[in-house]
């Protein structure tokens, strides 16, 4: 099979057409927004938060490539429900495993913008320090 | 005649596959490829006489100055330049608009003052202006872009009489749409209303036949490496008067007369504006792509690519579901085309033609005020140059194909 198929997977096909969690929030206990500088895509997360510091629901929202936005799908389905704490764990390596690809230097940033994302609006809300993988996605 | 394929037969990199596929190189836009000629240019240099310029006496850096000069003048005569003191050596095309940005503008351009550019400018002949207008507290006005993609001269024109620029800086060749500018009119209107005028002819020199005297700007910048050169270097070209009455760019060795510890007196043009040791050859390796260039004719540079643009319209027309951007009029129109596919991001269209070989370029394209005007998040874009073949549009077609196919649309 080429790259070509390998990169364009059922999966990411999938999200990119039936996109899980697309839309907004109407009261986010956070949120966040970030470019992709390379291609100018946005993407937005909001987050719900319950009292014991788990992800209760998550949107996005943005325009971008099929890679950065079944990235985001799957990402919103990996964490709905999970503690705060837990998901700050979440590193690339896992993402890059659940979206079952390998993007190549020129679109690993597609592929990441949505952790980034997702991490600063969980940063942003915790008050915490960023951590330097975080800043370097 | 001109035979693109003969042509191919001189650039090694289009020899190659990737993925398999024969490549089909459709970025030249962002940089050309590089012929023998000019390989071998460079390679005799750091083989046969390898040593600083304007130093040495002793027989490699005599003959290092030697082709270096020459190469200031055949890119001098390449363009018309009256003279070869008006070539001034830079980086690339952006430090060339930098330096009269630095150099001229911060001389003269004051609080107040209007800088005119247009909406289809490269960042790079946007931000160095936009860095200027906040240092000087100057204002940044843009000639705007008509719904046929050409710039509105009704607009320049009110534009140079409500706020007398002391600038217009603009685009020969816009490296989204491929429009053409009427630049000896716009520079002509511009000198009629007092302004200093520049062209951006990173996108033009490579593809049209350039003539400074009868274009009449008083700069103009481009890049060696968008026209068969090495990367690294990039020409400003200046008329004299305006060039001696300006200021140092850099400072440093080889662009003085005399130095003392408190103060310095500075040499003539062009070494007024080339400080410290120059990127030799790169600089030999221009001359030599200008040669390719100026044997081919620049002439028959531009019909060749006239073909390509009038055959690539009819191909793409056939296609559904595409959006074109840019001019049908062949006569302002060069050899770049953006474009989108309906339901397919322009970066995920670029990976997939990767794997059939094609390259394109897909982004916001160094232009990102413009691609928003467009309506569009990012567009791809492909271009053309000397060696490209109509075979390559097929390529590029069936690659789009492809994608849509791929994803479902
Ligand atoms: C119209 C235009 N101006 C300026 C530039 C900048 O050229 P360089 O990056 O070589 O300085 C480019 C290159 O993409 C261009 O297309």
């Amino acid at each position: 099979m080429s790259m070509s198929f390998d990169l364009y997977r059922e999966i990411i096909l999938d999200h990119y057409k039936n996109p899980r969690n697309k839309g907004t929030l109407k009261a986010p206990d956070a949120k966040w927004r970030e470019n992709n500088p390379l291609c100018g895509d946005v993407l937005e997360m909001q987050l719900k938060i319950s009292k014991d510091k788990k992800l209760e629901d998550i949107k996005f929202s943005g325009d971008g490539c099929a890679i950065s936005l079944s990235s985001a799908s799957i990402l919103t389905e990996m964490v709905k429900g999970k503690p705060l704490d837990e998901i700050l764990k979440i590193d690339k390596k896992k993402l890059l495993g659940e979206l079952g690809i390998d993007p190549g230097p020129s679109r690993i940033k597609c592929a990441l913008l949505s952790l980034k994302v997702l991490k600063m609006a969980v940063y942003s809300y915790l008050g915490k320090e960023i951590d330097r993988e975080t800043k370097d996605l | 005649m001109f035979d693109a394929k003969k042509i191919r037969k001189d650039f090694p990199a289009l020899q190659k596959k990737v993925h398999g596929k024969p490549l089909a190189f459709l970025d030249s836009a962002a940089s050309s490829q590089r012929p023998t000629q000019v390989l071998d240019a460079m390679r005799a240099y750091f083989e046969e006489y390898n040593a600083n310029v304007h130093r040495g006496i002793y027989e490699y850096s005599e003959m290092a100055t030697q082709k270096y000069e020459g190469a200031r003048r055949k890119i001098a005569k390449f363009i018309n330049s009256p003279s070869e003191k008006e070539i001034i050596f830079t980086k690339n095309c952006t430090e060339a608009i930098n330096l009269v940005s630095n150099s001229w503008g911060r001389s003269n351009i004051h609080k107040g003052d209007t800088i005119l550019l247009s909406q289809m400018e490269h960042h790079s002949n946007l931000v160095p202006w936009q860095m200027l207008a906040k240092e000087k507290s100057a204002r940044l006005e843009f000639i705007p872009l008509g719904d046929d993609f050409k710039l509105d001269l009704h607009e320049y024109e009110k534009l140079l009489h409500r706020h007398s620029p002391k600038i217009v800086s603009f685009t020969g060749v816009s490296n989204v749409l491929g429009t053409i500018t009427p630049a000896k009119q716009i520079v002509k209107m511009a000198h009629d209303s007092g302004a200093v005028a520049m062209v951006d002819g990173a996108q033009s020199v490579p593809h049209l036949p350039t003539d400074v005297q009868q274009l009449g700007a008083d700069f103009l910048a481009f890049s060696g490496h968008k026209m068969l050169g090495p990367t690294g270097i990039g020409v400003l070209h200046g008329k004299a008067e305006i060039l001696n009455s300006m200021p140092p760019f850099l400072g440093g060795g080889d662009m003085i007369k005399n130095v003392e510890f408190r103060e310095a007196t500075y040499a003539d043009i062009p070494y007024k504006f080339e400080a410290g040791t120059p990127p030799i050859a790169e600089v030999i390796g221009l001359g030599a792509a200008v040669d390719y260039l100026h044997k081919l004719g620049m002439q028959h540079v531009r019909e060749h690519e006239k073909k390509l643009v009038r055959y690539a319209l009819e191909k793409f027309d056939g296609l559904s579901g595409i959006t074109l951007y840019g001019t049908r009029d062949l006569s302002s129109r060069g050899g770049v085309f953006s474009f989108n596919l309906k339901g397919i991001h322009p970066h995920d269209l670029a990976s997939i033609l990767d794997q059939e070989g094609v390259a394109i370029r897909a982004g916001h394209l160094c232009a990102q005020p413009l691609v928003q005007k467009l309506g569009a998040v990012a567009t791809a874009r492909a271009s053309f140059y000397v060696y490209t073949l109509e075979e390559e549009i097929d390529q590029l077609a069936l690659g789009f194909q492809k994608a849509q196919k791929a994803f479902g649309v």
